[in-house]
C-alpha cells in the first residue's frame, strides 16, 4: 500500500514537471546554452565558466544592441548527462552553444552539435577528440592538449630548465593523459630525458608520497605536472614535507592555485606554467573582469571563468561581423558563425590571449604565456 | 489451488510486459506526432538499459537475497566488450541491428564469464562481506579498463595494457585507456532496446517461476532449511549470480552503443549504488518495480533541471522521503489518508498492482 | 631506506583510514547499519574546523572541538530524522536512505561552502621529524593520528566493556527486542552511538585534511569507501580490527604504488582485500557467527 503511494507521488511529480516549463522568447535575443559540471567533483570548473560567461552576457546586454540569454545545464562531468543536458537546451531553443566545459562530455555534445549544425565554442574542453567529434561546428577557445604538452616540452628544452624530468599525471583523466602523451613524445624528439613517470587517479588523488619519492630517487630536477591545481597543491605540500625542491612546471589547469582559499603561496614559489590567463595580470580588461567577478561572487576567478567570458565576447564580435538575426534557426546562425570564425579577417582578443584565430577544424591559434610564481604572484617569464 | 497460483503469476508477469509495451507505444506515438522532447528521445535507450540493469540486479539482491555493490562492473564489461564487437562488425560492413545483436551477444558472453570467475570464489562469503567483495571487483574492473588499449586497423587488432601500443593511429582505437570506449557508430535504436528489455524480463520471470527459482528463493529465506531438503546452495547461488551478470552485460552493451563515448569511470561504486537504489525503491524481488523505478529515477533528475542549484539536493530529499514513506510507521497514517484521497479521483498515472500478487514479493 | 620510507608513508595514510574506520565500525557494530553518510560527516567536520580556524581565527584545538560538537549534533539529527523511522525496516532501505543523506550532505555542502577546493591550514605547528639525512620524514600529523587512533581504540573498548551505557550498546547490538525487554532504551542507545561516531568522524576529518590538505565537498566520499573497506578488512564491528584494517590498507596501497604500479594501485588494494576475505571470510579479527535456523 505504501509502495503504491510512493509511486503515485513520484508519478505525480513527473507529470507536473512534464507539463511545466515553457518559456517565452524575446525576438532580438540570442539563446546561448552550455553544459558543464555544476555539481559533483568537477563542479568548480563548470561553475567558474558559467559565472565568467554570465558576466560577459550582462555586460553585453547592458550595451544594448545584440542581446544574449544564457542557460547553463548541469552535466556532472558525465558524457551521458551532458547529452541529456544538451538535448534539454535544444528543447529550450538554444541557437548558439558553448559546448561543454570538460572534454569527455563535450565530445558527446559536439557530436550533437555536428548533427544539428549548431555552432559551439567551448571554453575549456581541450581534447582534440572534441573538435574531431564536432565535424567543423565545434570550436575551442582554449589550447588543445597536444599543443600544450609539446609547447611545454619545447619551452623546458629551449630554456634549459632541466636535465632530468619527472612526470606525474592523472591516468584516468583525458586532459591530463592528453598532455602527458604529447609531452612525452616531444621530449623524446628533443632529447629531453624523462626519468620518472608516475600517475594517480580519481580514487587515489590524495596521497602523493610514492610519486614524489620516485621523482626524487630518480634524481629529477624538474617535475612536470599536467593536472589541475588541487592535486598539484598536494604535491607541493608533499615535496615541502620531505624537503625536496625540484623545479615545477605546470599547464593551464594550474591557474587557480594562488587563489585557493587557505593555500600557503610559499609552497608554490618558483612554479612555472604556461597559461593564457592570470588573474593578477595588470591590463585593464583583466582588472575590470576580476573586480566584477569578485564583487558578484566573492572569489577570484580561475582560468575557466576567463575562458567562459571570452567565449561570449568572441561570439558577440563574430555576430556583429556576420548578419545573423535572433529570428534565425540554430543551423542558419551556425553556418554564418562557422564561416565568420574561420575567415581570415576574423581574430579575437580577450582575457586569454590576443589575436586568436581559428582553423577549419575549430582549433584556436594563440600564444601561450610563460608565467612564474614569485612572491605569491605571477610574473611573466619572457 | 495450484492452477490459481499459476494464473496469478501469469497475469502479474504479463502486466509487466504490458507496461513496457504501453510505454513503448506511447513514446512511439509521441515521437511520430512530434510531441516528444529531444531530451526524452535521447533517454529512451538508456532507460531500457537501466531497467535491464535494475531487473538483473534484483535477481541477486531481491531473489537470491545477497547484497551486491558491484553490479556496475558487469555492466562495464558488457559495455566495453560489446563496443569492441560492434566496432569490428561495423568495420566488416554489418548493419546497425547486426552490430547491436553482436555487441549484446559479446557483452553477455564476457560478463557471464566474469560472473562465473568472480562468483566461484566470492559466493562463499555472506552479507556485508560479499557486498564489499563485489565492490572490490567493480573497482578492479574499472581500474583495469582505465589502463586497457584496444585498437584495430588494416594489420589487425592491437592491444596494450598500461601503455598504448606503438604506431596505432588515434582514430584506430576502440578502447583507449582514460578516454574510454570510442564508438564507431552510435546505435540508438529504441524498438530494439524494448525487445531486449522484454527478452530479459522473460528470462528473469521464467527463472523465478521455475523450480530453480523456487530453490533460489528457498535458500534466500532460510539457507539451512534449504540445504536440509537437498538444495545445492552453491550451484543455485551461482545460477542467480551468473544470470544476473549476463543480463547486466547485455544492458551494458545496449547502453554503451547508445553513447558517443563512455569512460571506464562511469561504472564506479556510485553507478552500482544507483542501480541498487532502483532495486530497493522498486521493491526487493519485485521485477516490475525495478523496471518502473529505473525509468522514473532516470527521468526525474532531468525533469528537476528547473530547480538549478537545488536540483541534486531535492533529488536526495526525494530519495530519503520516498524511502521513509515506504518503510516507516510514522508516515503510515498520513500515507493511508493521501491514498484514500487519490483513490477517489483515480488517474491513469499509476499501474494497477497489488503487492500480494508479486511473484517474489518479500516483505521488508 | 626507500622501503622504510614507504612503510612510514603507508602507516601514515593507514592511520587516517583507521580513524575513519573506527567510527564506521562502531556505528555498524551497534546499529547494524552501513552508514554511507559517514564520509560526508567527515567532510562537514573538516569544513567547520577550516572556517573556524581560517575565517574566525580560532585556535586549532577550538576548531576541532567545535567541529566535533557540530558533527555530533548533525549525526544525532540525521539519525533521528532519517534512520530512526526505519528502525524496523529492511536493512537495505536504511542503506539507501544513508546514500540519500550522503548526496544531500555533499550537495548542500557545495551550496554552503562553494565548489572550489580549499587548502586546509596546518594545525600542527611543529616541524616534521627528519631522520637519516632527511631521507625519512615522519610528520607530526602521522604521529598524532596514530596516537589518537590508539587512544580512541582504548577509550572505546573501555567504554563499551565497562560502562553501563556500553553494556546497553552491546545488548542492543546483540538483540534489539531483548534489550528493550530489559528496560534499555534502544533509541537512546543508538542516538548515543551516532553521537560518538559522528564526533569521531569530525576528528577524523580534521586529521584527514591535516595530512591531505585539499578539501572539497567530495572529500569524504572516497576515504569513506576506503574506511569501509578497512573496517571489513579487519572484521567489521571489531574495534581493534578497524585499526588493524586501516593500517594494513594504507600500507598495501602505498607499497602497491611504490613496487608494482601507480596506475593499478587501487586494483592491488582491492585484490588483496578479496584474497584476505577468501581466506578469512569474516575479516582478520572478525568473529565467526554460527548460522542458526
Amino acid at each position: 500500500m505504501k509502495k503504491k503511494l510512493a509511486w503515485l507521488m513520484l508519478a505525480a511529480m513527473v507529470v507536473t514537471v512534464l507539463l511545466s516549463g515553457c518559456g517565452t522568447k524575446n525576438s532580438n535575443t540570442f539563446k546561448i546554452g552550455m553544459t558543464g559540471p555544476l555539481t559533483g567533483g568537477a563542479a568548480q570548473y563548470g561553475i567558474a565558466a558559467q559565472r565568467g560567461a554570465q558576466i560577459a552576457v550582462e555586460e553585453i546586454n547592458a550595451k544594448g544592441g545584440i542581446q544574449f540569454e544564457l542557460k547553463v545545464e548541469d552535466d556532472t562531468h558525465d558524457a551521458e548527462k551532458a547529452a541529456n543536458a544538451y538535448n534539454a537546451l535544444i528543447d529550450w531553443g538554444m541557437q548558439i552553444s558553448l559546448g561543454s566545459v570538460t572534454s569527455t562530455p563535450c565530445e558527446a555534445t559536439a557530436r550533437i552539435a555536428a548533427a544539428e549544425k549548431i555552432f559551439a565554442l567551448t571554453p575549456s574542453a581541450s581534447s582534440t577528440s572534441v573538435t574531431k567529434a564536432g565535424g567543423g561546428y565545434q570550436f575551442q577557445i582554449c589550447f588543445s592538449d597536444p599543443n600544450q604538452g609539446s609547447a611545454s616540452a619545447v619551452y623546458i628544452k629551449n630554456k634549459g630548465l632541466a636535465t632530468k624530468v619527472a612526470i606525474i599525471y592523472k591516468n584516468d583523466d583525458v586532459y591530463s593523459t592528453g598532455i602527458y602523451e604529447s609531452f612525452k613524445t616531444k621530449a623524446a624528439e628533443l632529447g629531453l630525458s624523462v626519468v620518472s613517470e608516475t600517475s594517480f587517479n580519481d580514487d587515489t588523488d590524495t596521497d602523493f608520497s610514492v610519486q614524489v619519492a620516485a621523482a626524487r630517487t630518480a634524481g629529477a630536477d624538474l617535475i612536470f605536472l599536467p593536472m589541475y591545481y588541487e592535486p598539484a597543491s598536494l604535491i607541493f605540500a608533499e615535496c615541502n614535507k620531505i624537503g625536496y625542491t625540484p623545479k615545477f612546471f605546470g599547464v593551464d589547469g594550474m591557474d587557480g592555485i594562488l587563489t585557493m582559499k587557505g593555500f600557503d603561496t610559499k609552497l608554490a614559489e618558483g612554479v612555472m606554467l604556461l597559461t593564457p590567463f592570470a588573474a593578477d595580470a595588470s591590463d585593464a580588461k583583466t582588472k575590470s573582469f576580476v573586480q566584477k567577478y569578485q564583487e558578484k561572487y566573492g572569489e577570484i576567478p580561475i582560468q575557466f571563468a576567463a575562458d567562459g567570458y571570452d567565449c561570449i565576447y568572441a561570439i558577440y564580435e563574430a555576430l556583429q561581423k556576420c548578419d545573423a538575426k535572433a529570428s534565425m534557426t540554430a543551423a542558419e546562425i551556425g553556418a554564418l558563425l562557422k564561416d565568420t570564425f574561420t575567415s581570415s579577417s576574423f581574430s579575437f582578443s580577450g582575457l586569454t590571449g590576443s589575436g586568436m584565430t581559428w582553423n577549419a577544424a575549430g582549433e584556436v591559434t594563440k600564444d601561450p604565456k610563460g608565467m612564474e610564481i614569485k612572491n605569491g604572484a605571477y610574473v611573466g617569464l619572457d | 489451488m495450484k492452477k490459481n497460483t499459476f494464473t496469478t503469476i501469469w497475469k502479474s508477469n504479463f502486466t509487466t510486459y504490458g507496461i513496457v509495451l504501453l510505454f513503448f507505444a506511447v513514446m512511439m506515438i509521441l515521437m511520430a506526432t512530434g510531441n516528444l522532447s529531444r531530451l526524452m528521445r535521447g533517454q529512451l535507450v538508456p532507460i531500457c538499459a537501466y531497467a535491464i540493469m535494475a531487473a538483473s540486479l534484483n535477481l541477486t539482491v531481491g531473489v537470491l537475497g545477497e547484497l551486491s555493490l558491484g553490479h556496475a562492473g558487469f555492466v562495464s564489461i558488457g559495455c566495453f566488450g560489446g563496443g569492441l564487437a560492434a566496432a569490428l562488425l561495423h568495420d566488416a560492413g554489418a548493419g546497425e541491428l547486426v552490430c547491436l545483436a553482436g555487441a549484446v551477444l559479446a557483452g553477455v558472453l564476457l560478463s557471464t564469464l566474469a560472473g562465473f570467475l568472480i562468483g566461484l570464489p566470492v559466493l562463499r562469503l555472506n552479507g556485508d562481506y560479499l557486498a564489499i567483495v563485489t565492490l572490490a571487483c567493480c573497482q578492479i574492473i574499472k581500474s583495469l579498463l582505465t589502463n586497457l588499449f584496444v585498437g584495430r586497423d588494416e594489420s589487425g587488432l592491437h592491444t596494450g595494457f598500461l601503455t598504448q601500443p606503438e604506431g596505432v593511429a588515434a582514430d584506430a582505437f576502440v578502447i583507449r585507456g582514460s578516454q574510454g570506449l570510442r564508438n564507431a557508430a552510435v546505435i540508438d535504436n529504441f524498438p530494439a532496446a524494448v525487445v531486449l528489455l522484454i527478452l530479459c524480463l522473460i528470462i528473469i520471470y521464467n527463472l523465478i517461476d521455475s523450480k530453480s527459482g523456487r530453490a533460489i528463493m528457498a535458500l534466500r529465506d532460510n539457507k539451512i532449511a534449504a540445504r536440509s531438503i537437498g538444495i545445492n546452495i552453491t550451484s543455485y547461488k551461482m545460477m542467480a549470480f551468473v544470470v544476473s551478470a549476463a543480463m547486466a552485460g547485455a544492458a551494458g552493451a545496449l547502453f554503451g552503443l547508445s553513447q558517443a563515448t563512455v569512460l571506464p569511470g562511469k561504472f564506479d561504486f556510485n553507478m552500482s549504488v544507483l542501480i541498487l537504489v532502483f532495486v530497493v525503491l522498486g521493491g526487493l524481488g519485485n521485477i516490475r518495480g525495478s523496471v518502473i523505478a529505473a525509468a522514473l529515477l532516470t527521468i526525474l533528475p532531468e525533469k528537476l533541471r528547473f530547480l538549478a542549484d537545488y536540483r541534486m539536493i531535492i533529488y536526495a530529499v526525494v530519495l530519503i522521503v520516498v524511502m521513509l514513506m515506504r518503510n516507516s510507521t510514522v508516515f503510515h497514517g498520513l500515507g493511508e489518508k493521501i491514498q484514500g484521497l487519490l483513490r477517489r479521483k483515480k488517474t491513469a498515472g499509476s499501474p494497477p498492482r497489488d503487492p500480494d500478487t508479486d511473484p517474489a514479493g518479500k516483505e521488508g | 631506506m626507500d622501503f622504510l620510507s614507504n612503510l612510514v608513508n603507508g602507516i601514515s595514510l593507514g592511520s587516517i583510514y583507521a580513524v575513519i574506520a573506527l567510527g564506521y565500525t562502531m556505528v555498524y557494530g551497534i546499529a547494524k547499519m552501513l552508514n554511507f553518510a559517514h564520509g560526508d560527516i567527515i567532510m562537514v567536520g573538516a569544513y567547520v574546523c577550516f572556517y573556524a580556524v581560517y575565517h574566525f581565527g580560532l585556535p586549532g584545538w577550538a576548531g576541532v572541538l567545535l567541529a566535533m560538537l557540530l558533527c555530533l549534533i548533525l549525526g544525532v539529527a540525521v539519525e533521528r530524522l532519517a534512520y530512526r523511522p526505519l528502525r524496523r525496516a529492511d536493512s537495505l532501505a536504511v542503506l539507501i536512505t544513508a546514500i540519500g543523506v550522503s548526496y544531500f550532505l555533499e550537495n548542500t555542502a557545495q551550496l554552503v561552502f562553494g565548489a572550489n577546493n580549499v587548502f586546509f591550514p596546518n594545525l600542527f605547528e611543529a616541524e616534521p621529524i627528519r631522520l637519516f639525512d632527511g631521507r625519512l620524514v615522519i610528520s607530526v600529523v602521522t604521529l598524532a593520528s596514530i596516537g589518537i587512533c590508539m587512544a580512541v581504540m582504548v577509550i572505546l573498548t573501555l567504554f563499551i566493556e565497562k560502562t553501563k551505557l556500553g553494556k546497553a550498546m552491546r545488548a542492543v547490538s546483540e538483540d534489539k527486542d531483548a534489550a528493550r525487554l530489559m528496560g534499555i532504551s534502544v533509541d537512546r542507545t543508538i542516538s548515543v552511538t551516532f553521537a560518538i561516531g559522528s564526533a569521531l568522524a569530525a576528528l577524523a576529518g580534521v586529521l584527514l585534511c591535516s595530512a591531505i590538505p585539499s578539501l572539497s565537498p567530495m572529500t569524504g566520499s572516497m576515504p569513506g569507501i576506503k574506511a569501509f573497506t578497512a573496517a571489513v578488512f579487519g572484521g567489521i564491528g571489531s574495534i581493534p580490527g578497524a585499526l588493524l584494517g586501516g593500517l594494513l590498507l594504507g600500507v598495501i596501497e602505498v607499497m602497491g604504488k611504490a613496487y608494482i604500479s601507480t596506475q593499478l594501485s587501487d586494483a592491488i588494494v582491492f585484490l588483496v582485500l578479496i584474497i584476505v576475505l577468501l581466506v578469512r571470510p569474516t575479516g582478520i579479527l572478525g568473529k565467526k557467527v554460527q548460522e542458526k535456523v
